[in-house]
């Protein structure tokens, strides 16, 4: 006969658990996955040594007085492996960044400074490229490019080039859309379709072909923010954009910020083919990045009226509503599933990884 | 998406559900085998609105959460090899050894790669003769022919820096072991529908007629979990007990003949242990001899890593239903999804992470 045992032999560990994975001693990749162990780092690391009340917000940009007034500042470093994939390059990506996280926390996007860092064997022509989708996205955003820097290290120590673009935007009265901001009874809506920048960018890595390209999203947001403000002002609550981690992700840190509950009652919009992939690649398309779509509390009762300004602008043509804010579960994201059974939404430790089964 | 959206369809699984709950006149235990089956019940909330007529046990069923602790410490000591490019499939990667998981060796300068195919490791191998490429193979039926054909293609081309660390296992020597405990509560299964697809679903017949216990080969969409649910409550209220198949569209009795005898060319049963169960006798796969030189464990001679489980895990009576994962001492203090203690923490879909996910939704609900 078989018996199944529990293996209980004492150690010479005793009790102690065997598995402290979160003592780190090196950096990992999940320390930049947008999700646990990103905050972990900022929380434990960062914040600790750089006090200050603007940082302590974690925003995605900061807003700080200046002679009487208020302006936002953020940066933002792009590292993306290719640097170009199907929908852009990363110039595009340098340029959407930061101009979407100025947008997301209320402002109009003003000023950009640009840093690179050059692998030694770049080919010229791909620089050009990169600089030329700068120039055309920083000039279709109403951006200006106003200062810069360039290092060049050996071949080998970077990936043909690496961006890093700080902006300035300035503020409006009565427009402060922060994460700490999300109300009871909120409507929760997203601006479009899910997952299109990672799929794209995973579907280059891992060599996958669909009948229909995966393109990435990448696109910049002023104009949908611009849009809300004009029609909502201050009854848009929280903004923001669902990059790294997902809408999962920017959804759980404005759950935390605001100590709100969030319900998905309605499936988020997904294209086919980045469903496709997802299923293919065991990933879910909650927690894929996107640069391009954000996540917008607004008071209820003007919900309509903010999807008929999101959708007034093309990047956010597809905007709907995914779910609303209530007062139970504070601090956590639960979906409503087809069956009307739920399922917590939570934040992942790292970066997604690919399931087996 | 075509043959997904279909078997998603809401209207269709809630007349499911509603069947379901007015066929049982009273709470059934079910053991869905498989993780990808787990998956599906705890992302759409099937165990939640069937909770009165069936309790879902997750089964043993998932490779990341069953992998013993002594392989995943020897896929560690070859990933820290610097002469190794280690291959694994995505999720194993933060399964924990007894120091540490494949994450941090990656980050402690390893090389440590996330392939999809175990083909594609061979492929890595062709093209970096300097290194030794070593392929974790894990899973169980449905993963084993893919591995069997690595390891016969690295033969095949003579590539001789190629080679695997097995850990296969295999559904049925588990349920028999299941079935055999004396405290067994699990009154009916839902086979893994991938296992069968190539096994076919003949090895259940016997058990079928010795236990007395439904199995129903199931798919891993909402529909298919639904339907496979409902088959096997109609026979436990019947007092029937036979192989049935939900899965028609992948699964025929004889299954993928081909892909059977791949893995009978490459591998042979082994005892295997099972993380948190304890050896399972004939309840793996191993390299047969003739391939012993693809064995990573014989070429790195890896046979003395040894290591004990935590003796405070109680993974084994949670995987056998006879625990409930939130009864555990070490639930939510010291075993979290963060700092899993054992298997069922791991994978998001574990038994006690899905627990432990749900109870913090109760909790906060203040139910």
């Amino acid at each position: 006969m078989t018996t199944i045992t529990a293996r209980r032999t004492p150690t010479i560990q005793g009790i102690a658990c065997p598995t402290p994975v979160s003592n780190h001693t090196h950096v990992q990749l999940g320390h930049g996955s947008g999700g646990k162990m990103s905050a972990e780092l900022l929380r434990e690391r960062f914040l600790p040594r750089f006090a200050s009340p603007f940082l302590a917000e974690l925003g995605d940009g900061a807003r700080v007085p200046v002679s009487g007034s208020e302006v936002v500042v953020s940066t933002d470093t792009f590292v993306v492996s290719p640097i170009e994939f199907p929908g852009g390059n990363i110039g595009h990506l340098a340029v959407h960044g930061t101009v979407n996280d100025l947008a997301m926390m209320g402002a109009t996007p003003k000023y950009l400074s640009a840093g690179f860092v050059l692998e030694e064997g770049l080919e010229l022509a791909v620089l050009d490229r990169v600089l030329d989708a700068m120039a055309a996205a920083a000039e279709a955003c109403g951006v200006e490019i106003v200062t810069g820097d360039t290092k060049v290290v050996d071949r080998g120590r970077a990936d043909g080039l690496y961006v890093n673009t700080t902006g300035i935007g300035f503020l409006h009265d009565g427009f402060r859309p922060s994460p700490t901001r999300a109300r009871t009874g909120d409507s929760v809506l997203v601006s479009g379709p899910l997952g299109r920048h990672g799929m794209a960018i995973m579907a280059v890595r891992e060599g996958l072909a669909f009948d229909s390209e995966i393109v990435s999203d990448t696109a910049s947001l002023a104009p949908v923010v611009a849009s809300l403000r004009d029609r909502l002002g201050a009854d848009v609550h929280c903004l923001r954009d669902a990059t790294r981690g997902g809408l999962a992700s920017a959804l759980n840190e404005i759950a935390r910020a605001s100590k709100v509950g969030v319900v998905l009652s309605r499936p988020a919009p997904v294209p086919g083919p980045v469903e496709a992939a997802c299923e293919m690649l065991g990933l879910d398309p909650l927690y894929v990045a996107n640069e391009g779509v954000l996540v917008a509390f607004v008071a209820s009762e003007r919900e309509e009226e903010a999807l008929d300004a999101m959708r007034s602008q093309g990047v956010g043509a597809e905007g709907v509503k995914i779910g609303s804010v209530v007062g139970e579960h504070p601090g956590m994201v639960v979906q409503r599933t087809g069956l009307g059974g739920s399922r917590v939404v939570d934040m992942l430790p790292g970066d997604q990884l690919p399931r087996i089964c | 998406m075509k043959y997904l959206t279909e078997y998603r369809d809401p209207e269709l699984a809630r007349t499911l559900v509603d069947r379901i709950n007015r066929t049982a006149t009273k709470r059934w235990t079910l053991m869905e085998v498989c993780g990808g089956q787990t998956h599906t019940i705890v992302k759409q909330g099937i165990n939640e609105v069937l909770s009165e007529a069936v309790e879902m046990i997750h089964g043993p069923g998932c490779p990341v959460c069953v992998t013993p602790l002594e392989q995943i410490d020897r896929a560690l000591h070859l990933a820290a090899n610097p002469d190794v490019i280690f291959t694994s499939f995505g999720d194993m990667l933060r399964v924990p050894g007894s120091e540490c998981d494949l994450l941090q060796i990656r980050a402690r300068g390893g090389n440590v790669r996330v392939v999809y195919s175990p083909l594609d490791a061979v492929k890595l191998a062709q093209k970096h003769p300097d290194k030794e490429v070593v392929f974790f193979a894990v899973g169980f039926e449905t993963t084993a022919p893919a591995n069997a054909m690595a390891v016969w293609r690295a033969r095949e081309l003579g590539i001789e820096n190629f080679s695997v660390l097995v850990s296969h296992v295999t559904v049925p020597p588990a349920m028999v072991a299941l079935l055999e405990d004396p405290s067994n509560r699990v009154q009916a299964f839902l086979a893994a529908g991938h296992v069968c697809t190539i096994m076919g679903w003949k090895e259940y017949e016997p058990l079928v007629e010795r236990y007395e216990v439904p199995i129903i080969v199931t798919g891993f969409e909402p529909l298919d979990i639904l339907e496979g649910i409902w088959m096997a409550v109609r026979q436990l209220e019947d007092g029937r007990h036979e192989v049935e198949n939900q899965y028609v569209r992948a699964v025929r009795r004889e299954g993928n003949r081909p892909a059977q005898d791949l893995v009978s060319t490459v591998f042979q049963p082994v005892d295997r242990g099972w993380r948190g169960i304890g050896t399972i006798p004939a309840s793996g796969l191993g390299l047969r001899p003739e391939f012993a030189a693809y064995d990573a464990e014989k070429k790195f001679g890896l046979e003395d890593i040894h290591a004990e489980e935590s003796p405070d895990c109680r993974a084994g009576e949670v995987l056998k239903g006879q625990l409930k994962p939130h009864q555990c001492p070490s639930f939510g203090t010291r075993c979290t999804p963060e700092t899993p203690l054992g298997a069922p923490m791991v994978s998001s879909e574990g038994a006690c992470a899905a627990y432990y996910n749900f109870g913090r939704l109760r909790a906060g609900a203040g139910a």
